[in-house]
């Protein structure tokens, strides 16, 4: 069967099951998702922006919804069981789709910071879900039609005007299920004026060896001046699909900082729209993808600047060994309204075998005279040269190999503004390219 | 025999037989001899192209560079048997003529991670942090390298003279058996040549031997050596006393072109 109907026919059969477990504000835009669905396919391989990924390959297999809620029991000490079971005062947990308000959490949030459950936000606050919930993700991409057709819950975070949240927010995506599953979810994050947030999202699994597809949409908006950085860090297993598409809404004198790191996965698609709608608005989206075995990671980026005097920048970094793909995708857009744009985008690229893979696709349209914009990919080989300089030295070849690499993660690490998170990154590469890194790892609770 | 033993009773540290080496399909050295002992200082000569940073390299052990042919052997062992890393481990050092930026990879963690593989290659258990700082401080007191080099990455952003001090001061750190130091004095002004040649003299004792390569007679002036070879052509057409390097300073090396 087609693999898109697989899941209209599901949608179909379980509709008032679905809306039953989720909320009236989101029951509301599954049918305009549906008809969009209806006259549509998902994108294959060789698609425009699509390259090198399927996502209707993705979505082939017919993975099992939650519809009905089951309470599938998560034990939080064994998903840490590599810390102290003492939970940070500002982490979250979302089992599969569903949100799980953790007592130290709910008692640690500071005034004017709201985390909890979008289904709960979304009948308790209506008004204030309703402004941005479907506002900023647009259903023409099937995979945001697709998860609003089928998303029952997630994350809703709100950030109230001049608040600022001294801690990381660190919210912890758990995969837990004995059968192969797909969970559907929505983050919305809504950064007040004046307001600050740094979000730190892991996918965690439980069950390694089960097939799990995380489907998840990301609308965010940040207010006039507001500050966001979403870090969002996937350490999952060989038997996990994700499709991720992240949309940012930024008002006027804000600033935003993305960064997709993917250490372990099994496929990965993500995507990432950044909107500079008002002026002076800085964004930067950094990545960087680690890939070994026959991992695949596909990010794509859409830079869309549309008033005047922001800036944006952008860096992806790719080692690529074994068998891995790889892919970038990064368009930046001018609109004429957008005098003295500031826009740059590299993407630098290390194959390590032979038959890994890259694709690169690096693109600028300018619809103004006023602007300095650059892009640049580059895809090599490990600088031979220092190579033999470190062998000289008398390291080992294999070592010498190891530290030109995370060598070469050392600028995107850089861009973390959070020390402990860099400390943790740089710390995790290092397991990574050593090969000892494991899939639990990303989540730990940052000190 | 084991192996210090075999280490005393090898009274030539470096002996080099007929040596072949290509790159690609070009013969770049054609049968080089040289034979080294403790304690001395060699000084090897020859106008652009006739092969000695070709030498070095190959000695050192860089894939670049195919042997077709002969042998070289440090303290008894076959060196081009080995890998570039085991060839330092087992005392060989080269100082590179142009060293390598290594951005992202910092001073610290790159002869951490060298003196580790030298001490694991020994069977020895890895160096304490305290004493690898330690070290680190005592050696760079011999070349008068910055503490704030040493946290920098890897020779990035270094000026000329530094790059050549940070050379010695690895140098300083390993305790090779047999250095080569490769042109290091080209882009040094007066002063940085004179700390570097300061350096590489203090280093030296009656175990170990240099292997100078330079274009000019100035550097000699600072490290005094024992035999002066000249290289043309990819192979050794004379050799002689410090007086030879007098004499090729004099007269050029178009003399030695006509009558080799």
């Amino acid at each position: 069967m087609n693999p898109l109907n697989q899941y209209i026919e599901l949608y179909n059969a379980n509709r008032e099951v679905i809306d039953a477990g989720s909320a009236p504000l989101l029951n509301a835009l599954r049918p305009a998702a549906l008809e969009v669905l209806l006259g549509n396919s998902l994108p294959v391989k060789g698609d425009e922006g699509y390259e090198v990924t399927s996502v209707d390959g993705m979505l082939a297999p017919d993975y099992g919804l939650n519809v009905a809620r089951i309470d599938i029991p998560v034990d939080i000490a064994e998903t840490f069981r590599c810390d102290v079971p003492n939970m940070s005062s500002l982490m979250g947990i979302v089992a599969n789709d569903k949100f799980v308000p953790t007592k130290s959490l709910l008692r640690n949030l500071p005034e004017g910071v709201t985390v909890m459950s979008l289904a709960e936000a979304a009948t308790r606050f209506p008004d204030r879900v309703a402004r941005f919930y479907g506002k900023i993700a647009p259903l023409d991409n099937p995979v945001v039609a697709l998860d609003t057709l089928l998303v029952q819950d997630g994350v809703y975070i709100h950030i109230a005007d001049r608040v600022r949240l001294d801690r990381p927010l660190q919210i912890v995506n758990i995969f837990q299920s004995m059968v192969p599953m797909m969970a559907a979810r929505r983050i919305l994050v809504d950064v007040g004026e004046n307001a600050d947030l740094r979000l730190l999202l892991c996918d965690h699994s439980n069950n390694p060896d089960t097939d799990y597809l995380a489907l998840q949409v990301i609308e965010a908006h940040v207010g006039e001046r507001g500050h966001l950085e979403i870090y969002d860090i996937e350490a999952s297993t060989a038997a996990t699909r994700r499709l991720s598409c992240t949309y940012v809404c930024q008002e006027s004198g804000s600033e935003f900082l993305g960064n997709a790191t993917t250490l372990l996965n099994g496929v990965t698609r993500n995507e990432y729209t950044i909107d500079l709608r008002g002026e002076r608005c800085s964004a930067g989206l950094y990545g960087m993808a680690i890939g070994s075995a026959s991992q695949h990671i596909d990010n794509s980026s859409v830079i869309n600047h549309r008033a005047s005097r922001s800036a944006s920048n952008q860096l992806f970094r790719y080692v690529l060994d074994d068998e891995a793909q790889g892919a970038f995708g990064g368009l930046i857009e001018v609109f004429p309204e957008a005098q003295f744009t500031e826009a740059f985008q590299t993407n630098n690229n290390i194959l390590a075998s032979a038959s890994a893979q890259m694709h690169a696709k690096p693109q600028l349209i300018i619809n103004n005279d006023d602007v300095k914009c650059s892009h640049g990919a580059t895809t090599g080989q490990l600088n031979h040269e220092a190579l033999f300089y470190m062998r000289s030295r008398g390291i080992p070849y294999d070592e010498a190999r190891t530290m030109l690499m995370q060598a070469f993660m050392v600028d995107v690490i850089n861009t973390v503004s959070v020390e402990a998170l860099r400390d943790r990154l740089r710390h995790l590469v290092e397991k990574r390219f050593a090969g000892t890194l494991g899939s639990c790892e990303s989540c730990r609770k940052l000190q | 025999m084991n192996y210090e033993l075999r280490i005393m009773n090898c009274t030539n540290l470096l002996d080099v037989r007929n040596l072949h080496a290509s790159i690609g399909e070009k013969e770049i050295l054609k049968g080089i001899n040289l034979t080294i002992r403790r304690g001395e200082v060699h000084a090897i000569m020859g106008p652009n192209g006739s092969g000695k940073s070709t030498l070095s390299s190959v000695l050192a052990g860089n894939p670049a560079f195919t042997v077709t042919e002969g042998s070289a052997s440090l303290h008894g062992i076959d060196l081009l048997a080995l890998s570039p890393e085991d060839r330092s481990h087992e005392g060989l050092f080269l100082s590179f003529q142009y060293p390598v930026e290594i951005p992202g990879v910092s001073m610290v963690n790159f002869m951490r991670a060298a003196v580790n593989a030298k001490r694991k290659y020994f069977n020895e258990p890895p160096m304490s942090a305290t004493d690898f700082l330690k070290m680190m401080r005592q050696k760079r007191a011999v070349v008068e390298l910055d503490n704030k080099l040493a946290s920098r990455s890897v020779n990035e952003g270094f000026s000329g003279g530094e790059k050549k001090r940070n050379e010695i001061f690895q140098m300083a750190v390993l305790e090779p058996q047999l250095s080569i130091l490769d042109e290091t004095d080209s882009g040094l002004d007066i002063d940085a040549l004179r700390i570097v040649s300061q350096g590489v003299n203090t280093l030296k004792t009656s175990e170990n031997a240099t292997i100078v390569i330079t274009h000019y007679q100035r550097l000699l002036d600072y490290i005094k050596p024992d035999f002066v070879h000249v290289l043309y052509k990819g192979r050794i057409v004379m050799t002689g006393g410090p007086e030879l390097a007098l004499e090729l300073e004099e007269r050029g090396y178009d003399w030695i072109k006509e009558n080799s």
